[in-house]
């Protein structure tokens, strides 16, 4: 009844595709100028289409940007108009369709929204790949030595590790089962709030409650991953969405248990026992070291490094493992799956299951980092981003999600003067993003098993599943 | 008795801003098959739009305020659609025919950069409204409490039906209607018989965002206040109710618009208030498990 369009079905057999030049014309994305037959410089065309669309940005901009609505001293609600910032949208947007329409023209061929990558570029990419992900490992690892005195770059490097760690966890469930969550954030929830809450309550240590915090976190995957069992794509992410929200109504609202909005404080952690105290029992004392609080940082640095690459290391294995196969098969059909006898159940519980204990950890990481978390650090936004982490890298690709976290989290903080505009930019660059490489950055797959040579799958030959 | 009366009004009332704005998912989701994630903030900029718009023709001198608000419904239903049109132009149609996941993040994306710019043209401060209709009706006098029919649960009411028949005869009897029952059933056969399959998904997506501009404009008459949020929250209690009406089907979502409006008002009313969400929530989660076609919807079925 409401099929989706479905992209024509690759000629050749799915398993072994002739070569990628014949996929591309087939993909089936609509491809714009090709009714423009006999194309010119046409200005007038030009012109005329420019105008439309300044037209359309004065409908659309008109209102919202052309007044600014203030509430006055009396408590009523007054409007002025604001004419300058709307002129200047509007021209950008009449000279921006201007020269497209002209470039489209110029270019005299039709538009690809994804223009194919020329051979040479591929084995290239694909050396810089291999030494790629090595180098960002060590960078990471002399990172905490190198900026020892860059307090901000050390928690900005933190802040980074605990994304990838989140994008690897979510990309279990989304890259390789292929379910699409978008309540993540409430597994990070749960986690720091198992850490925040049973310290606070038992007064267990940091050590005890990690393990604990993931348990718990899994145990929550589940309970959510059993109704959403039947459901399709678009449904289960609206699910998971309202999981999320669910989590975090119930954070703010259980006030005796959990402290509502006012959060909770979560004890520093200790390196396994010894407390970053300048006291005689403390880490620099028992060291023979001088006390500085960097050390706690670059303490913090290692601890989120070494989660993170767990979590990557797990991931790797779990690959290959019968049940990393299923998840594999069943993101790429799941009735298939289902007709070879994969228990298609239990497949997604423990995708489910697992990703939401790596969120659990990395909550746990995250609420002794801060010393303090409130429900305002699990809204959907933290999902949206950990999400867009993993689309953007390359859904199944760890170094993908790897770089993306980087580039974005790199991005975040290089427009913080913009601050304002930078959710705006964020959701721009997803939308973009999306159309000019749905596939996301690295758009190829790595095989989990192979005969002699490791031949890298690129991921335009692999239909996605088509559920 | 008196008190459960006054909750049923106000129940109807918020389902019906509901049921607006659901029918813009239900649309959407049966000719393309995708959520349209940022329907609930196109309802956001349309309460913003009819907002503005209130206030510029307030401030031009018009003080009458009949003839203003049907000055405001007339430009918010002009204005909100390209909105509408422009999500479609730019986050779906690109993408047609890509994969699954695609049109939902570039729609999530979507989402957020009409939050973020309604954010940022408009500040975050909540834009209060002082109740521009007032008055209403006694239903049952009671010395302890009176049920109220208010005018402007009145008028929300009736815009509701009014809006629901016109675009119930579109559907059924208009060209454009049977072009979009073509594409609900099969797009590409559509598109073989020569219906124009892009004109019509944005034309879906354009009649969506007016109706949900009506929603804005009703939930700014209603609540008498609105911020850049409103629309995440409103989006996925409308999505409910689509689902519980069943997707795809237009009366279904209607009914489930009123279901979720009078489930949340019943449970405010007689539970925490706090815990509404959830309840309109888990709602959602029950329905799929127990219910997954929804109470008017035609089952699917999975082709291989």
């Amino acid at each position: 009844m409401m099929a989706a369009p479905e992209p024509p079905h690759p000629s050749g057999s799915r398993m072994f595709p002739t070569s990628a030049d014949q996929m591309v014309p087939n993909s089936g994305r609509p491809e714009f100028g090709g009714e423009r037959e006999g194309r010119r410089l046409d200005v007038a065309q030009a012109l005329k289409s420019a105008t439309v669309a300044a037209v359309i940005a004065i409908g659309l901009f008109g209102l919202l940007i052309g007044f600014r609505t203030d509430q006055g001293a009396g408590g009523a609600l007054g409007i002025t108009p604001r004419p300058d910032p709307l002129v200047i949208v509007v021209a950008v947007v009449f000279v921006g369709r201007f020269l497209l329409v002209l470039l489209w023209a110029a270019r005299g061929d039709v538009v690809r929204l994804a223009p194919p990558i020329p051979a040479w570029v591929k084995p290239v990419l694909t050396r810089i790949g291999e030494w790629f992900g090595p180098a960002l490992l060590g960078f990471a690892l002399i990172t905490p030595i190198i900026f020892y005195d860059n307090r901000y770059l050390l928690d900005l490097g933190i802040m980074v590790l605990t994304y990838v760690m989140l994008g690897w966890g979510l990309n279990i469930v989304v890259g390789l089962a292929g379910l699409l969550d978008l309540g993540y954030v409430a597994f990070y929830a749960v986690g720091a709030y198992s850490y925040a809450l049973l310290a606070l309550y038992f007064g267990w240590s940091f050590w005890i409650c990690l393990p604990l915090a993931g348990i718990l976190a899994a145990f929550w995957g589940i309970l959510l991953g059993f109704p959403v069992l039947r459901l399709r794509g678009d449904y289960l992410a609206i699910v998971t969405l309202a999981f999320g929200e669910i989590i975090r109504i119930v954070l703010i609202n259980w006030q005796s248990f959990t402290g509502g909005p006012n959060g909770v404080s979560a004890p520093r952690p200790s390196f396994f026992g010894i407390p970053f105290t300048a006291g005689d029992d403390g880490f620099a004392a028992t060291f023979g070291l001088e006390f500085s609080a960097t050390h706690r940082v670059v303490f913090l640095f290692y601890l989120i490094l070494a989660l993170a690459l767990i979590t990557n290391w797990v991931t790797i294995r779990l690959r290959r493992l019968p049940v990393g196969r299923a998840w594999e098969a069943m993101r790429e059909d799941e009735i298939a799956c289902r007709s070879l006898g994969i228990n298609t159940t239990n497949t997604k519980l423990t995708a489910f299951a697992i990703g939401a204990m790596f969120g659990g950890f990395a909550g746990a990481f995250f609420a002794t980092r801060q010393g303090f978390i409130s429900p305002e650090s699990f809204v959907f936004m933290e999902s949206a981003t950990i999400l867009a982490i993993v689309v953007l890298g390359g859904m199944g690709s760890q170094l993908g999600v790897a770089i993306a976290a980087v580039v974005m989290l790199g991005g975040f903080e290089f427009f913080r003067e913009f601050a304002q505009f930078r959710m705006l930019i964020f959701g721009a660059a997803m939308v973009a993003i999306m159309v000019w490489r749905p596939r996301g950055l690295i758009a190829t797959r790595e095989p989990s098993i192979f005969l002699k040579e490791r031949k890298i799958v690129s991921a335009e030959l692999v239909e996605e599943a088509r559920k | 008795m008196e008190y459960f009366v006054q909750q049923l009004i106000n129940g109807i009332t918020l389902g019906s801003i509901y049921g607006l704005i659901a029918i813009g998912y239900t649309m959407v989701y049966g000719i393309i098959g995708m959520i349209n994630f940022a329907h609930g903030d196109v309802f956001m900029v349309g309460a913003f739009i009819a907002l503005i718009a209130f206030l510029a023709i307030v401030a031009m001198g018009l003080t009458a305020v009949p003839l203003a608000l049907f000055l405001v419904l007339l430009i918010a239903m002009a204005l909100t659609p390209l909105y509408g049109w422009t999500v479609e132009r730019l986050a779906y149609r690109p993408l047609r025919g890509s994969l699954r996941l695609a049109p939902l993040i570039s729609a999530i994306g979507m989402s957020i950069v009409l939050q973020n710019y309604a954010q940022i043209t408009q500040g975050a401060l909540v834009k209060p409204l002082p109740p521009l209709i007032t008055g209403g009706f006694t239903l049952i006098p009671s010395a302890d409490f009176p049920v109220r029919l208010s005018n402007v649960q009145i008028i929300v009411i009736v815009t509701t039906l009014v809006l629901m028949t016109v675009f119930s005869l579109i559907v059924a009897r208009s060209r454009l209607g049977r072009h979009m029952r073509a594409c609900e059933q099969d797009l590409r056969m559509a598109a073989l018989v020569g219906v124009d399959t892009d004109r019509t998904i944005s034309l879906t997506f354009v009649i969506g965002a007016a109706l949900a501009a009506v929603a804005g404009i009703m939930y700014l008459l209603y609540y008498g206040v609105i911020d850049f949020y409103i629309g995440f929250v409103a989006g996925i209690k409308a999505f409910t109710a689509a689902v519980l009406g069943g997707i795809g089907s237009l009366p279904g979502a209607m009914l489930g618009g009123l279901l979720i409006g009078l489930i949340e008002t019943f449970w405010s009313a007689y539970f925490p208030i706090e815990y509404k969400d959830v309840a309109a929530f888990s709602i959602l989660v029950l329905v799929l498990i127990f219910l997954p076609s929804g109470i008017l919807g035609r089952p699917e079925v999975e082709k291989v």
